[in-house]
């Protein structure tokens, strides 16, 4: 327990040391919000979709997790190089601890970037609301912050741990470039974070729906603005799209465990 | 103390190590001498669970490394080649986040913190980020933390490795001191033969990941009939050394390619 702790507080230190840190990491997410939340929300409110900023501070919310959780994780690839990570490989503890802790602790991390990103959004003008019929502005619903914060956690420690993953097995920069490029950037772009997901073709749905954060992002969109729209047993969505990321989370927590116990250096 | 039986270690066709046996005995100093790419330190990842032999067999402190390894990792404390400490941490994190992984209960952690941190002239700089220390402060930390849990093995892998005269010198006083008053086993790797004639009681030369000598320092000398521990060195390995120079190259290199493909 112990050593899921210490591992779990290194990286809760880690951010409350680099302030500047924090600001900078939640400037992409604004810009994303206000260029394109402003950007585009004529032609969106045109098409009689709505307010987008109603519809994007989710996916800007989604995305601040998604992208501190799974740099958290890939950041193993900096204790290698540094050597930290030798520390960690040798001491009398079970290496699940180690890896535990750490993944944890870049969950914490990335929860609470995703909360100060919701503030961001509050400033911003969004404002969690009831589902309400299309056109007519919804009903305004504090309530569905603590809700909001079930997903944030969620999508927290899937993406720390899928991180964690591949902090395991990645050894240099070319190939953190590799994933960034091909994996990050795809799974925010494919989440429905910035688009809708009803009515997309075929292939589009299949890969979308083949994206662990789309559900994340479509919890947050329907607890925080009550636009459901993965899945479509209206009573169950809340359940349904928490218990596929948790069962996500469990998976991608057990690779990470593996595939950190098999470490050689 | 560690008990080694005909260990290797191949890196798909490259035989880093190849059948060694050797024994050190509690409470010795043990010395490991050899050019780049002997093996010196496959060897040490081997003892310290960081590698999978291919065959072979090792014993720390009765403890198979592989088998019981949480047991035998408590018992050995290592310093690495290259710096492992936590950068963005103070050096006092850095010995508390060693002390819990190492089981150190709170109290004891803290007065044996204080006590090591005195004696490696760091407890004025404990308060500060690691990032600030020189290369020689940070190699002084990194072995008062592997001291921390007293360890019943200490392993130091070219601990002194572009450190200055005075720190080389300081450094191995603490180190014979803390092996004569805590009667730690120290099982090191350097290319200084001064370091090793003075603080090693027995030397083993490695070339070619084998062992090619082992004995005292006199012994070495001795049977060399050369009168320095670098005579005897030169005496040992000289000739396949320039050979081989080119050898022992394309190795590092086929060991580089072979990582990165991992």
């Amino acid at each position: 327990m112990g050593a899921i702790y210490i591992m779990w507080l290194r990286e809760v230190k880690r951010y409350f040391r680099s302030k500047a840190q924090i600001i900078v990491s939640l400037g992409q997410p604004t810009l994303y919000l206000l260029a394109l939340g402003f950007g585009f929300g004529p032609v969106f409110a045109k098409a009689g979709a709505g307010n987008y900023i109603q519809f994007l501070a989710p996916g800007v919310i989604g995305m601040t997790v998604l992208f501190s959780s799974i740099f958290s994780g890939m950041a193993m690839l900096w204790d290698r190089q540094f050597g930290f990570l030798k520390e960690t490989l040798v001491a009398p503890v079970p290496r699940l601890h180690i890896i535990l802790g750490r993944t944890l602790g870049g969950a914490t991390v990335a929860i609470l970037q995703g909360l100060l990103m919701l503030v961001v959004c509050l400033i911003a003008g969004f404002r969690p609301t009831y589902p309400h019929a299309p056109g007519t502005p919804g009903v305004l619903n504090w309530f569905a912050l603590p809700e909001a914060a079930v997903f944030v956690a969620l999508i927290a420690i899937v993406f720390a741990a899928l991180g964690a993953s591949i902090g395991s097995t990645i050894q240099d920069m070319q190939g953190f470039q590799v994933l960034m490029n091909f994996l990050v950037m795809p799974l925010f772009f494919l989440s429905g974070a910035l688009f809708p997901l009803r009515n997309l073709g075929t292939v589009m749905t299949w890969v979308t729906h083949a994206d662990p954060l789309a559900y994340g992002i479509d919890g947050l969109r329907g607890v925080l603005v009550g636009a459901w729209q993965l899945t479509y047993a209206a009573q169950f969505n809340f359940l349904l799209d928490a218990g596929i990321l948790a069962v996500l989370a469990a998976t991608f927590l057990g690779t990470s465990a593996w595939l950190f116990s098999r470490i050689q250096v | 103390m560690i008990q080694v039986e005909n260990l290797s270690k191949t890196f798909d066709q490259f035989t880093a190590v190849r059948d060694i046996s050797f024994q050190v005995d509690a409470g010795e100093i043990f010395a490991f001498l050899g050019p780049n790419g002997a093996g010196k330190t496959t060897t040490i990842k081997m003892l310290t669970t960081l590698l999978r032999p291919t065959t072979g067999r090792i014993h720390l402190d009765g403890f198979d490394p592989w088998v019981k390894q949480r047991e035998a990792r408590q018992r050995f404390g290592i310093v690495f080649q290259d710096p492992s400490l936590d950068n963005e941490q103070t050096a006092y994190e850095n010995m508390e986040l060693h002390g819990v992984l190492y089981h150190i209960p709170r109290k004891v952690r803290g007065e044996r913190i204080e006590q090591l941190l005195r004696l490696f002239e760091l407890w004025e700089r404990r308060n500060d980020y690691v990032k600030t220390f020189s290369g020689g402060m940070k190699r002084r930390l990194e072995i008062a933390r592997g001291f921390l849990h007293t360890p019943k093995i200490l392993f130091l892998d070219e601990p002194t490795l572009g450190l200055d005269p005075q720190s080389r010198n300081q450094l191995w006083t603490h180190v014979k001191n803390l092996n004569e008053s805590e009667k730690t086993t120290v099982f090191l790797t350097t290319h200084y033969m001064d370091e090793a004639d003075r603080v090693a009681h027995r030397i083993a030369v490695m070339d070619h990941g084998a062992i090619v000598a082992i004995g005292t320092s006199g012994e070495l000398k001795a049977r060399t009939n050369t009168d320095s521990l670098e005579g005897a060195f030169l005496a040992l390995t000289g000739t396949s050394l320039r050979d081989e120079s080119a050898n022992s190259t394309d190795n590092l290199r086929r060991f580089a390619q072979m990582w990165q493909k991992k």
